[in-house]
Order: C-alpha cells, then sequence, then structure tokens
C-alpha cells in the first residue's frame, strides 16, 4: 500500500507557481503548464498520478485533458511511480562512441534491474534516455537536476552510494 | 589563436555574475543600442555583419528580423531558442552556464531591434540547472536596471522570462517551441503564417538560437562591418563548435569561420587529433541531422581543394558528396566505429522524438529503426538495403517540419558512402562485433 498523499501544493510551490503563472500575460495561463508540471513532479513523489494532473487544471483553470496530452507527449514528466532516485543514462550517439552502454550494463548488473525498472526497496529507478547535451563529456547520466559527467565505474558506485545515503538521512529524519 | 567574440572571457574570475560581467565590458552594447541608436539602426547592423542563424539552418538573423509584422498592433515577441537538443550539440549550454549576462545581453539589444515588450528564453527542461543559473542574472540585471522599465531612462522597457520544456527535441523546431510556449504538446505549425506573422498567441514573434542572440552583442559593440571582416563569403564571424566522439579533447571551441576542417580535427588548439592513434573514419559535422562524410570526402572539396568550417564549403557538392555545417555538433568517428550502429542508433533517436503528427515521419522512423537493429543484430537480409533507402527517400520533404529530413539524412548518407558495411553486417552476421561492439579487423575503413 502506498502512502495516501493529499494532493496540494506546499505554501513554498504555491508562491513559486504565481511567480511562473505572473510570466505570461492574465488570459494566457496555460502556458505555465509545463513549468508548474514540474514542481508538481517535484512535490509530489517524482511522478504524476491522475489526481495530480486533475489539481494542475484546476489551478490553471484548465480541462484536465489539456493535462494529460501534455504530460505523456514530455519525456520528462513521468506518468507512472518511479523510485526516490531516478538514473537517466543518456544512449545517444556520441555517448555511445564512448561507452555509454557498457555503463547502462554495469548499472543494470550492479542494481540487478533492467532498464525501465526499479529496485525492490523502491530506492533506485533506471532509465535511457536520449541526447542531454553532454556529448563532449561522455558518458554521462542525469539525476535530478545534477549532470554526473566521465563517468567510470567507480564513479558509478561512489555517486549511487552517496545518494542513497543522503535519502536514507533524509528519510530518518 | 583565432578571435574571440563570445568565449573570450571564458575564463574570467566570476564571469558569471553582474560584477564580473561589467569588469571585463559587459552591457556596453545596452547603454550604445538603447541610448544612441534606433531600433532600425541596430537591425540594420546585425543585417550588415552577415550573421546566419546559429541553431542549424543558417538563415540570415537580419533578413529575419526584417519579415516581423510591425503594424499588426498586437504585441511583438522574441523567443529564444535554448531548446538545445540536436545529438552532439552543447555549445549554447556552455554559454549560458558560463557567461549567462552575455545572452541577456544579446536578448535587451534585440528585443529592442523588435520592439518586443517581453521575451522569453524556452530553455529544454533538462536544463533546469541553467535556467536557475539565468533566473539568478535576470534578477541582477532587473537590479541594475538593464532589465524592466524605462531601462537606463531609454524611455524602452523589457520584461524577460526563462521558460522549461520538458522532454522533446521537436520543440526546437521553431513553432513547436511556440506551442510548447503556450502550454501544449510540441506539435510543429503547418506554414504559413510563419511566425513573424503569426506566432506566440497568434502575434508576430521571432525564434533566434542562443547563440545568435549572443552574437548581436560583438556585432553592436564593434560594428557590422567589423564582424563581416571575419570569415569567409556568406560564412561571417565566428562560430562555437561542440566537438565529441573519438578524439583527444572533445569540447565546446570557438572558431573563426574559414578554418579548415583538417585544422580542426587535428591541431592541439581544438580537438588534438583522433584519441588511441587510431584513424579518422569519418564524420558528422553538424549534429546528428546532417550526412555523414567518410574521411576522404571530409577532408577536401570535390576540387582537391580542403574543405573548411565554413556553410558554404561543408555542404559543396550538395549531398552527394558534402555536408552541412548545422549546429556545428561534430562528431567524429574513429576507424573501429561501426557506422550501421550509429545509424541505428540515430533512427532510434528520431523515432522516440517524432511528435506523430505526420504518417511517413511517425511510420517511417520506427520503421528504419526495425530494419536497422535487424541488421545490426545478425538478422539483415541484402534488399533490407533498399528498403532503407526507400523509406527514407519517402519521408525527406514529406512532413510539417523538418524533423522528417532530419531523420532521413543520416540513414540516406550512412548507406550512400558506407554500404559495404552494410553488406558487410548481412553477409556475416556472427562476425561484425567483438564484445564491446567495435569492428573486427578484417573490416577496417578504406585507407586515404
Amino acid at each position: 500500500m502506498t502512502e495516501v498523499q493529499k494532493i496540494e501544493f506546499s505554501p513554498e510551490a504555491m508562491l513559486e507557481v504565481s511567480r511562473i503563472v505572473s510570466h505570461y500575460p492574465q488570459d494566457k495561463m496555460k502556458s505555465a503548464l509545463l513549468p508548474v508540471l514540474h514542481i508538481a513532479q517535484n512535490e509530489f513523489g517524482g511522478w504524476l498520478s491522475a489526481e495530480t494532473m486533475d489539481y494542475v487544471a484546476r489551478l490553471l483553470h484548465i480541462h484536465p485533458i489539456e493535462v494529460y496530452e501534455v504530460a505523456t507527449f514530455y519525456s520528462m514528466y513521468n506518468t507512472k511511480p518511479v523510485g526516490k532516485i531516478l538514473i537517466e543514462v543518456c544512449q545517444t550517439g556520441p555517448c555511445c562512441l564512448n561507452g555509454a552502454e557498457k555503463i547502462v550494463s554495469y548499472i543494470e548488473k550492479k542494481l540487478n534491474i533492467k532498464v525501465g525498472e526499479t529496485t525492490k526497496d523502491n530506492m533506485f529507478t533506471l532509465k535511457t534516455v536520449e541526447c542531454l547535451g553532454a556529448c563532449g563529456y561522455a558518458p554521462m547520466f542525469q539525476i535530478g537536476e545534477t549532470f554526473y559527467e566521465h563517468l567510470t565505474e567507480e564513479k558509478v558506485d561512489m555517486i549511487l552510494e552517496n545518494l542513497k545515503q543522503e535519502k536514507l538521512k533524509a528519510i530518518n529524519n | 589563436m583565432g578571435r574571440k567574440l563570445l568565449l573570450e572571457h571564458l575564463n574570467k574570475a566570476n564571469i558569471n555574475t553582474m560584477e564580473g560581467y561589467l569588469q571585463n565590458g559587459g552591457y556596453r552594447s545596452v547603454e550604445k543600442a538603447l541610448k544612441k541608436m534606433t531600433p532600425d539602426e541596430v537591425t540594420e547592423e546585425v543585417k550588415k555583419s552577415g550573421l546566419r542563424g546559429r541553431g542549424g539552418a543558417g538563415f540570415a538573423t537580419g533578413m529575419k528580423w526584417s519579415f516581423l509584422d510591425r503594424n499588426s498592433g498586437k504585441p511583438r515577441y522574441l523567443l529564444c531558442n535554448a531548446d538545445e537538443s540536436e545529438p552532439g550539440t552543447f555549445k549554447d549550454r556552455l554559454l549560458m552556464e558560463k557567461i549567462p549576462h552575455l545572452l541577456i545581453e544579446g536578448m535587451i539589444v534585440s528585443s529592442y531591434a523588435l520592439g518586443c515588450r517581453t521575451s522569453y528564453i524556452y530553455i529544454r527542461g533538462e536544463y533546469m540547472f541553467i535556467l536557475r543559473i539565468l533566473e539568478k542574472a535576470i534578477a541582477e540585471a532587473y537590479a541594475k536596471g538593464y532589465l524592466g522599465e524605462n531601462i537606463l531612462g531609454s524611455g524602452y522597457s523589457l520584461d524577460l522570462h526563462v521558460h522549461p520544456g520538458a522532454g522533446a527535441y521537436i520543440c526546437g523546431e521553431e513553432t513547436a517551441l511556440i506551442e510548447s510556449l503556450e502550454g501544449k504538446r510540441g506539435n510543429p505549425r503547418i506554414k504559413p503564417p510563419f511566425p513573424a506573422i503569426a506566432g506566440l498567441w497568434g502575434c508576430p514573434t521571432i525564434v533566434n538560437n542562443v547563440e545568435s542572440i549572443a552574437a548581436v552583442v560583438p556585432i553592436i559593440n564593434d560594428g557590422g562591418d567589423e564582424y563581416a571582416k571575419i570569415g569567409i563569403g556568406k560564412s561571417t564571424g565566428t562560430k562555437l563548435i561542440s566537438a565529441s566522439g573519438n578524439i583527444n579533447k572533445p569540447g565546446v571551441y570557438e572558431i573563426e569561420m574559414g578554418i579548415s576542417v583538417e585544422e580542426f580535427i587535428y591541431s592541439d588548439e581544438y580537438c588534438g587529433g583522433i584519441k588511441n592513434n587510431l584513424e579518422l573514419k569519418a564524420c558528422v559535422p553538424g549534429g546528428s541531422s546532417v550526412p555523414i562524410l567518410p574521411n576522404h570526402l571530409l577532408l577536401k572539396m570535390s576540387d582537391g581543394n580542403p574543405r573548411l568550417m565554413t556553410y558554404e564549403s561543408l555542404s559543396e557538392g550538395g549531398f552527394a558528396t558534402g555536408s552541412m555545417l548545422g549546429s556545428g555538433g561534430f562528431i567524429v568517428y574513429d576507424e573501429k566505429a561501426c557506422i550501421v550502429r550509429n545509424t541505428w542508433n540515430f533512427a532510434r533517436f528520431y523515432h522516440h522524438e517524432s511528435c506523430g503528427q505526420c504518417s511517413p515521419c511517425r511510420e517511417g522512423t520506427g520503421w528504419m529503426e526495425r530494419v536497422l537493429h535487424n541488421i545490426e543484430y545478425g538478422h539483415g537480409k541484402m534488399e533490407d538495403i533498399d528498403l532503407l533507402w526507400d523509406i527514407q527517400r519517402k519521408i525527406e520533404g514529406n512532413t510539417i517540419c523538418p524533423l522528417g529530413d532530419a531523420a532521413a539524412w543520416p540513414v540516406a548518407a550512412a548507406i550512400r558512402h558506407f554500404r559495404h558495411e552494410f553488406e558487410y553486417h548481412v553477409k556475416y552476421p556472427n562476425r561484425v562485433f567483438d564484445e564491446d561492439h567495435v569492428y573486427q579487423p578484417e573490416m577496417k575503413m578504406q585507407k586515404v
């Protein structure tokens, strides 16, 4: 059973939403949809449930379908639950020339999951993504807002261990 | 050492802050343009500079600006295209991450020329960390009076905002970018009407790449004529090249237009040669969409002269023997790189990124990906090679936006120049790879 979360932005997130909405003409509130969905995803466990999307629709005075069609179009929005740490490995050409495929198989073996899966403890989800604009610093992955570049197996071990410890600490506090 | 106009101050202390940027001569073009020049004079300088769009298409920036409908009575918008997603391209990222004020300065001067009251920077969602850098720099610019009401007492007012995308290559296409900024799916619009007439919220709109807008700063500071002195023919000024692949020194380099491709690859000032002392096999010189060229066509033009880093020289010979400068995403392949695998990789990319609006692209990109996958993994047939050729030909030119062409060209060029590698995959399905996915020695490239 997953914890039932009340779908409502924190006061800080609400403030950020009003700041973003103010960037567009008053009758063009829908323009705030993409940035607001990013906030929603951050606020509600890294993915967009139907309830979350309905909430965003009410907030921006648009129809729920207008949110669904956007959420399913853009690859950064997760419409299914993901682990606490989402690893997104770039798999496009230049990264592959520098060993991206090996990094993917290393992580698969290390975490005992395949691309697209989440570890049993719900800590890691592994995804492959298309070009992230780090071709000169390959291989690389993105976790949250951070780019980790020039990856080696040792570096992957260190990064994932550190992030896991951080998450565990945050949960225990 | 070539002249640097954009990255000159890249390594100066605190260049990412307002203070550091001003210490290195920042915001002079705003002072000059807003206090001493009319908007038309600014546009005129940009026209004189010969600046061509740095996002990939290479359309003259000043000309594009002159198409903006100035008599509609509606608000006009300048959108900066920072959706940098073309595989092999990472130059705009460096510029925004390290020298955010250069883009902001360019946005102010360009918005002034176009008569915009509000402008937006549309940045790809994966660059969220850069969005935060830009927002901080924008706040500094407001505090200093370079943005907001009555900038520097000139009577001109401008608001500037950053808008994140959410992972869609197609939003780099200008009408898809506009759709996305309106809070919709990134489906490109049918043109005409062009954005210059009816763009964002139906208002006249100009969309320019990050590097193009940044280049407006040196153009206004030193004059368009001075800018046009750099380069050769219709390729004026400097260009940021993102170098990646099997080279010793990957990274972003600012080059004067017109240096030779050979110098760019082998000089220690730039790529520093091929990694591990291997031979150069091929190169995609302008981002994944442009045709791949084998080494002998890459380094020399059809008349035997060296090929140069310019729009004209890189496209010399058309697609039969040439390619394109594109976005300057320069991907280098060594002799062990597998062209089939690379082509399949790019085909997968375009399949993933197709918005699905036009059937030739939606169906064709997936079909090409599957056929290429079969060949790559040893299940290919000889006729598959001709099938691929046929599919790409039916995508090219038959879609609303250029993504169809972008998906077709890499496949066409790979077959055109490396057909023998496809045939080898079909003939010897078990002999193609060792475990590292590199070519076995008997299948090396043709020597120049």
